[in-house]
């Protein structure tokens, strides 16, 4: 648990520094006092709270029934670093006597020096997307050791364009959707149940030869994929989306759980939870990746290595997200594009300038719904293996939480987040070296540990960076100069 | 008949543990209009307590009433539990609100990963069994050896429920807390002018609704024997969508949708399939929402031009 | 009824004889609660109307049913394009169930049969917000682009040629900047177009809103309190800007207003209203020596003071 924030502010809600006016004679030591008052009591209550939970720890015993074990030292420890740690924070950082921080209504010091450098941003991150699978293999040392940060990279750019995409609907349109995850799935879906159609594979094995199917198969489906998945974005958006705010985002979120479980009960259709497999692998257009006569290295004249195939995938999902950027930023200059902002910062005045808000925010709702579908294909690609598990709300959760981090409607702060998420997320999985005997011990698993930071991450963010790390926006047009506009005066939508 | 008897009685225990979480989410999206989804969860941490609490009764104290055992866990569930939501409020909230809409929504969700999560690591990732606390049940009648029972565990939790909706139905409509809340509802800065103490109020919400989450979390460990640190989101979601069913900021409506609820799964599963239930409870959510946004109890919104 | 026992000489009215828009029997309930009944008037072509009456008169609910943003409970609003339809006519387009038809004159559109954003689009009526509703995250010169979308976009949505970037999109988009322009000269913002809105003193964010309003070329421009909150100068600057929409855009403007000295100055013709009914119909001078509108309204000496003693009694 985070210790207890700092002084009570003033009742009415208003995010105005502590008031700093206080008699300057004894504040030193009361200043160190009361921060020792905080401590403990922040102390007592961090013992508090982990008293039941982990002061005690139902385990099971031989006989299956549940016994006590008790963990009282582990509760003083972290009542002890909880005390400590909030003691240093009220002495230093959170110091009463501290002189308050100017508020400015102009961008901040952050925010103009993110302006200066946004020129060189995009090109040295897309530089650097373009190049990264050829580090991976400088530093890795070799084509196969570099396996695993191909593969980090595909995961976090899968994310990337997904944040891309959910962007559109929630950044752009401000449109809060919980249940992006199903269009991710109905995507997955398409190309996974077409793939392995047999009547399919048979139709196309009488017309255009045996393995037309297999090789082609992504290539015809992913447009399909993402046609379905836009489809699927209008039928769900057109009945829910004039319900406003909070609402929206619960119908979205019920329509997810409703696509995930009848994904899971369908089992004539979906094989239910247990999933669609040998879905095709990725062909290099029609050429496959395998060591035969045909296949991709013979071809290109370089000894077979199934790394190949990764780093295929790899310009593939970025191909895709570029694309996704791209079309997103062409969007906004379009009057759809700006019709999606105009919609985020005031709906009831978009309809008194004659624009039809139910249809500009079902393109908003379908064109992220297409994005999330052509990604759902390539999930579904890389894998090779679809099933509900993959599309909980979970996975809506985290994108949604990308798109926040990040900024909303920035496209440099999403893909920001996301790598910050996914792949800290990632990174996360190798805390073995916490498995060191002077740590926790051999018996400790830090993986268990990876969502318990990611949820605290998630809050931590949100409570130091409401607006994201990107909090400013860009004007699509401009006169004589482009000013970044101030993320305090963009709105976040009602809807 | 028989089978329509016996899953009306399912029914309303199961609605009454939906109403009792339910209303935690009505209330602080009533005073604060946000939808606090770390709530299902700070319901399973309860029952987790509850867990603790019991066994550390029946096998370190050695209590063998099981009514004592109940009371005892019931109040120390409640205080644990209210504690729990104050600290979420004050760290993960209140430094939000007034600020962007989403924040808060974001930072809850941050909150329920973190507590499942906590849940898992804490007490480990398996199911919790209890043996099963109260088992004896009433034969209401019986047809070809078809028994419709009432068990003495149902009867608790519709009584306690009713009980303690009672005490909070006094809580909110008779005491300067409930008036301040309400006043909170309207206007919190005009509250806060007139002299309410809004973080106060708010907090103070959290904790009832806590609360109650916690005697949901009693109740269902009670009923089911068995908890798992998954355990908060579907009922989470599902009180969710009573409180929205019965009309999002009433309290009676969270009850009456928390019932109602409870009863289309029950039967629902009974007459239909099992497996749809849980589809069958998200597309109410669904077409509530579209065809009745305001609910059955709740105050139509009339666009503001 | 109100309408005919206000101005006996009816038929020698200017706004009789050329309307733009004609309210017959307007009436809207809430619940129990009736906002509007029974209010009959007519906005003149060319002319600047004004409705005028205390706080609770339901002034803004007839703005609403206008703009569409209400439907209202019974009544008929018709609204005609390039001339006056006869009464032939609006009768024949009522009966038929649509929500527009021909006319002689060019085309007549019954408002409250269309939804709000058609009642902008399709019957071209602008209007501004009493709170205003300026698109604050955005810079000043794309709240004025977005006010072109339906010009700029096939059925409202996509435009090919916007897509592909052609030459014939560039130039499209190059004339709706110059419209934009040539409303940010008029009120003289020219130099902060590329802030955002939300930055504009309240003054400017009034005009801003006006001309965002005429850059979609309505023929009616609805304006709800416009010199609410500015002070005598800044008032003044918008009487000029009304004076020269009218003179220079032939857009007939319709406007609810507190500040008498606005209404008193720019209007043809006033209209007030009382707990939802018309008490008064006339010119800005007849309405002055109204007996009924001394009374309720203008009699009392500190306005805010009438205000005050008719909402108590609401």
């Amino acid at each position: 648990m985070a210790p207890v924030s700092g002084s009570d502010l003033a009742d009415v809600p208003d995010p105005s520094p502590v008031p700093a006016e206080k008699p300057r004679g004894p504040e030193r030591t009361s200043a160190v006092a009361g921060a020792f008052k905080d401590a403990l009591v922040s102390g007592l209550l961090t013992a508090l709270l982990f008293l039941p939970l982990v002061g005690f720890r139902a385990s099971e015993s031989s006989t299956g029934s549940l016994v006590l074990t008790y963990r009282f030292g582990l509760v003083a420890i972290f009542a002890g670093i909880v005390m400590v740690g909030r003691f240093l924070l009220m002495v230093t950082v959170w110091n009463p006597n501290r002189p308050p921080r100017r508020v400015s209504t102009t961008p901040g010091v952050m925010a103009r020096l993110g302006a200066l450098a946004s020129p060189a941003v995009k090109p040295v991150f897309f530089s650097f997307a373009i190049l990264y699978p050829f580090l991976s293999i400088l530093l890795a040392g070799g084509l196969s050791p570099s396996r695993y940060w191909v593969d980090l990279g595909i995961y976090v750019l899968t994310y990337v364009m997904l944040g891309w995409g959910l962007n559109i609907v929630v950044g752009l349109a401000g449109l809060l959707d919980l249940g992006y995850v199903a269009f991710y799935a109905v995507g997955a879906y398409t190309f996974a149940l077409l793939s392995t159609s047999v009547p399919i594979n048979d139709f196309f094995a009488g017309t255009l030869g045996d393995d037309f199917w297999t090789a082609w198969a992504f290539w015809i489906c992913l447009p399909l994929s993402g046609i379905l998945a836009a489809m699927w974005g209008v039928i769900l958006g057109f009945p829910v989306l004039r319900l406003r705010g909070d609402y929206l985002a619960i119908v979205t979120l019920a329509f997810g759980e409703i696509i995930r479980l009848v994904l899971i009960n369908w089992v004539s259709l979906t094989n239910g939870g247990a999933g669609i497999s040998s879905i095709p692998p990725i062909t290099f257009f029609g050429v496959p990746f395998d060591s035969s006569e045909t296949g991709f290295a013979s071809i290109f004249g370089l000894e077979f290595n199934s790394m190949h195939r990764m780093f295929f995938l790899y310009f593939v999902i970025l191909g895709l997200a570029a694309l996704t950027a791209v079309v997103t930023i062409r969007l906004r200059k379009m009057p759809v594009g700006r019709a999606w902002e105009a919609l985020r910062e005031d709906e009831i005045a978009c309809r008194s300038l004659g624009i039809n808000t139910t249809l500009t925010k079902l393109t908003a709702f379908a064109t992220g719904a297409m994005f999330g579908g052509f990604a759902g294909a390539f999930f579904a690609v890389r894998i090779r293996f679809v099933s509900p598990e993959s599309f909980t709300f979970m996975e809506s959760a985290v994108i949604l939480a990308i798109v926040v981090l990040g900024g909303m409607g920035s496209q440099m702060g999403v893909a920001g987040a996301a790598i910050l998420l996914i792949g800290g997320m990632e990174l996360l999985r190798n805390l073995s070296f916490l498995k060191a005997d002077f740590l926790f011990g051999s018996d400790f698993d830090p993986s268990l540990y990876r969502m318990l930071i990611f949820g605290f991450a998630m809050v931590a963010v949100m409570v130091w960076r409401p607006r994201g790390l990107v909090s400013s926006r860009m004007p699509t047009i401009f006169l004589k100069e482009r000013k970044a506009v101030s993320g305090s005066l963009v709105k976040e939508g009602h809807g | 008949m028989d089978v329509f008897l016996q899953q009306l009685i399912n029914g309303l225990t199961l609605g009454s543990i939906y109403g009792l979480i339910a209303i935690g989410y009505t209330m602080v999206f009533g005073i604060i209009g946000m939808v606090n989804f770390a709530h299902g969860d700070v319901f399973m941490v309860s029952a987790f307590i509850a867990l603790i609490c019991v066994l550390l009764l029946t096998t370190v104290v050695g209590l063998s009433s099981i009514f004592l055992i109940l009371a005892i866990t019931l109040v120390v569930a409640m205080l644990f539990t209210g504690l729990v939501s104050w600290t979420i409020e004050r760290v993960a909230y209140r430094p939000l609100r007034g600020s962007f809409r989403l924040a808060p929504m974001i930072s809850a969700i941050g909150m329920s990963i973190l507590l499942s999560n906590f849940v898992q690591v804490a007490q480990g990732p398996r199911n919790k069994p209890l043996p099963p606390m109260v088992t004896e049940v009433i034969v209401i009648r019986e047809t070809n050896g078809y028994e419709v029972t009432l068990a003495y565990k149902q009867i608790i939790i519709m009584v306690v429920t009713a009980v303690l909706l009672a005490g909070f139905w006094y809580l909110v409509k008779k005491t300067p807390l409930g008036r301040a809340q309400r006043a909170c509802e309207q206007d919190r800065k005009m509250a806060a002018l007139l002299g309410v103490n809004v973080d106060q109020t708010i907090a103070l919400t959290f904790v009832i609704g806590a609360a109650l989450a916690a005697v949901a979390g009693v109740m269902y460990l009670m009923y089911y024997g068995v908890v798992n640190f998954a355990d908060g989101f579907v009922p989470g979601v599902k009180a969710f969508t009573a409180a929205v069913l019965g009309g999002i900021g009433s309290l009676p409506g969270a009850v009456l949708g928390g019932i109602l609820i409870g009863l289309i799964e029950t039967f629902w599963s009974a007459y239909f399939s099992i497996e749809y239930k849980d589809v069958a409870a998200f597309s109410i959510l669904v077409v509530t929402l579209i065809f009745l946004p305001q609910g059955l109890l709740g105050r139509p919104e009339v666009e503001k031009v | 009824m109100a309408g005919e026992s206000a101005s006996p000489a009816r038929e020698s009215r200017a706004w009789d004889r050329n309307p733009i828009l004609k309210v017959d029997h307007l009436s809207m309930r809430f619940g129990g609660l009736v906002a509007v009944n029974d209010v009959s008037f007519v906005a003149g072509r060319g002319e600047v109307t004004a409705v005028i009456g205390p706080n609770g008169a339901g002034k803004t609910t007839v703005f609403n049913c206008i703009t569409g943003f209400y439907k209202p409970s019974t009544g008929r609003l018709a609204l005609f394009h390039g001339g006056p339809a006869t009464d032939a006519e609006v009768d024949g387009v009522t009966a038929s169930g649509l929500a527009w038809g021909k006319s002689e004159a060019g085309a007549l559109y019954l408002l409250e049969r269309l939804p709000d954003h058609k009642v902008a689009s399709w019957a071209r009526v602008a209007r501004t917000f009493q709170n205003i509703r300026l698109f604050s995250g955005m810079t000043i010169l794309e709240n004025l682009l977005v006010a072109q979308h339906m010009s700029l976009t096939t059925s409202g949505l996509l435009n090919p040629a916007a897509i592909l970037n052609l030459p014939s999109w560039q130039r499209k988009q190059k004339g709706a900047v110059d419209r934009a322009l040539y409303w940010l000269n008029k009120i003289g913002l020219v130099d902060r177009a590329d802030d955002p809105a939300g930055d504009l003193p309240y003054g400017d964010q009034r005009r801003l809103e006006i001309a965002r309003a005429m850059c979609t070329d309505p023929v009616l421009l609805c304006l709800d309190e416009p010199a609410a909150g500015l002070n005598p100068r800044e008032s003044a600057a918008l009487n000029e800007l009304l004076l020269s929409i009218r003179r220079e855009h032939q857009a007939s403007i319709l406007l609810i207003e507190h500040d008498m000295s606005v209404v008193m100055e720019i209007s043809d013709h006033v209209v007030v209203l009382e707990y939802g009914s018309k008490i008064a119909d006339g010119t800005p001078d007849e309405v002055r020596n109204d007996p009924r509108v001394i009374a309720s309204y203008l009699g009392v000496e500190d306005e805010e003071e009438a205000v005050a003693v008719v909402e108590a009694g609401a």
